[in-house]
């Protein structure tokens, strides 16, 4: 049975891979729908179009993400934050890494259900504008970009602090700008993506 | 200093410094906050303002109460058992000048160990901890082992800082991933793992501390929040420290797997 160690590296191992880089492929097929409706709905059915899809999204998607989600509870209850007698940066972007990852989950949970498990019919340009016509789920829609960027830019500050590959601090501060700068560059292109479906 | 024990009611004079102080009769017991005004004196820190209430326990409602209990030992910032919660923040009650604090000044024991009374709390856990991780170098034996090996002068000043450890568990207080749900075992223990790892005699057990440390409560729970550098009193690295052992244990922990 692996020790603690294994499945705590595991759960942010997985944050980045495979889940980070999703992250980047679902931006980068949203993006598409700025080059028009066609675009966007060539590129969903080109990832429609892949072999084994059952077994792609099982695998790289839904298992690190239910591995992620269920760990990352835990991580999370065993915290008794206290931002407000030690009132340091750092303290409290680990108070917002516990805070953004709930409200990920959240928005993970539905959004996944709304337009993909409970979703009836071809996903599709005008499906996506259609669910976003309401103003509310626009609006939750930001909030979830929002809390997910965070929580992946500064997941990924962590990954290299906790797997022994930033050690001293100007290294430490350097990824923390690289991160901060991965932070807005993941929000701009989420919003203009978000923005062409309404 | 005036060591009147009139139960007249003591009005506070401009010169009078107000201490809030949590107490406790020891776990079971309920805790209240009592307040009491003490006679400032020039450099007074708060063991002093302690060791005035001691002399004269009488309360600002001008009533006679118990002596509060704390602890305290070399007086200089190198034992740490005068540490206690001073304005929300843990630190050192004989380093603490009352000069320097904003008043009211409230005073509570840590939150991290066990309760013993008023200001006292058992941080035999720090030690145990210490234990866990085996943060010794091992040089006894039956026969004469020789000279030590060099070390170099890098080393030796990196070590140093570490070795200025005083257990007293400030770190650990200011840690969320330190509390009663969790079975984290605090940075300071990490560092001391950090500190006898860097040494080459000390390095002969080294797999046998990371081992420790990657079981349950291990290094792997610290959350990188990273109060515990910011809040030890003796300016010890431990966040480079517990970067520098995460990269100790991910590479033995690959290693090992591929070895097995
Ligand atoms: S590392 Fe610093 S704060 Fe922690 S126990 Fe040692 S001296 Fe105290
Ligand atoms: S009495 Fe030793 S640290 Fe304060």
């Amino acid at each position: 049975m692996p020790n603690t160690y294994f499945w705590r590296k595991l759960h942010s191992f997985l944050g980045l891979f495979p889940i980070g880089v999703f992250l980047f492929e679902h931006m980068f097929v949203n993006s598409l729908a700025l080059k028009g409706e066609a675009a966007f709905n060539r590129g969903v059915a080109f990832l429609q179009g892949v072999p084994y899809l059952w077994l792609v999204e099982l695998v790289l998607i839904f298992l690190p993400l239910l591995f992620h989600a269920f760990y990352g509870i835990y991580i999370v209850y065993l915290t008794k934050n206290n931002v407000l007698s030690y009132t340091y940066f750092r303290n409290w972007l680990f108070y917002l890494q516990r805070i953004t990852a709930l409200v990920t989950l959240a928005f993970v949970a539905w959004h996944v259900f709304v337009l993909r498990l409970g979703f009836s019919g071809e996903i599709s340009y005008a499906a996506v504008s259609q669910t976003l016509s309401n103003p509310v789920v626009t609006a939750l829609y930001v909030i979830g970009l929002f809390a997910s960027f965070s929580h992946f830019a500064n997941g990924t500050w962590s990954f290299f602090v906790s797997w022994g590959i930033t050690i001293g601090e100007r290294a430490q501060k350097t990824t923390a700008y690289i991160c901060a700068i991965l932070f807005v560059f993941l929000t701009v292109v989420g919003l203009k993506a978000l923005n062409a479906f309404v | 200093m005036s060591n009147d024990k009139s139960s007249s009611i003591i009005k506070p004079t401009s010169k009078d410094v107000t201490f809030i102080i949590k107490r406790s009769n020891g776990p079971g017991f309920s805790s209240y906050w009592e307040e009491f005004q003490i006679p400032y004196y020039p450099n007074m820190n708060v063991v002093g303002a302690l060791m005035e209430i001691q002399k004269n326990p009488v309360n600002g409602k001008g009533e006679q109460t118990t002596p509060v209990t704390w602890e305290c030992n070399c007086l200089e910032e190198v034992c740490g058992a005068c540490t206690m919660i001073i304005n929300g923040k843990a630190r050192q009650a004989c380093s603490a000048l009352v000069d320097k604090l904003t008043q009211p000044i409230r005073l509570a024991p840590l939150t991290k160990f066990p309760l013993v009374k008023d200001l006292v709390v058992d941080r035999r856990v720090m030690f145990d901890n210490l234990r866990k991780v085996k943060a010794w170098i091992k040089i006894d034996g039956t026969y004469d082992m020789g000279p030590g090996p060099k070390i170099p002068p890098q080393v030796q000043e990196y070590t140093y800082e570490l070795s200025k450890c005083m257990t007293c568990g400030t770190c650990a207080e200011s840690c969320p991933n330190v509390n009663e749900k969790s079975k984290f075992i605090g940075p300071a223990a990490i560092a001391q793992v950090d500190l006898v790892n860097s040494h080459p005699t000390g390095a002969l057990m080294k797999e046998e501390r990371l081992e420790a440390l990657m079981g349950e409560g291990g290094i792997a729970e610290c959350g990188n929040a990273q109060n515990c550098a910011k809040a030890c009193p003796k300016g010890i690295p431990l966040t480079r420290s517990i970067a520098r052992v995460n990269r100790q244990t991910s590479v033995y922990g690959i290693r090992s797997w591929l070895n097995r």
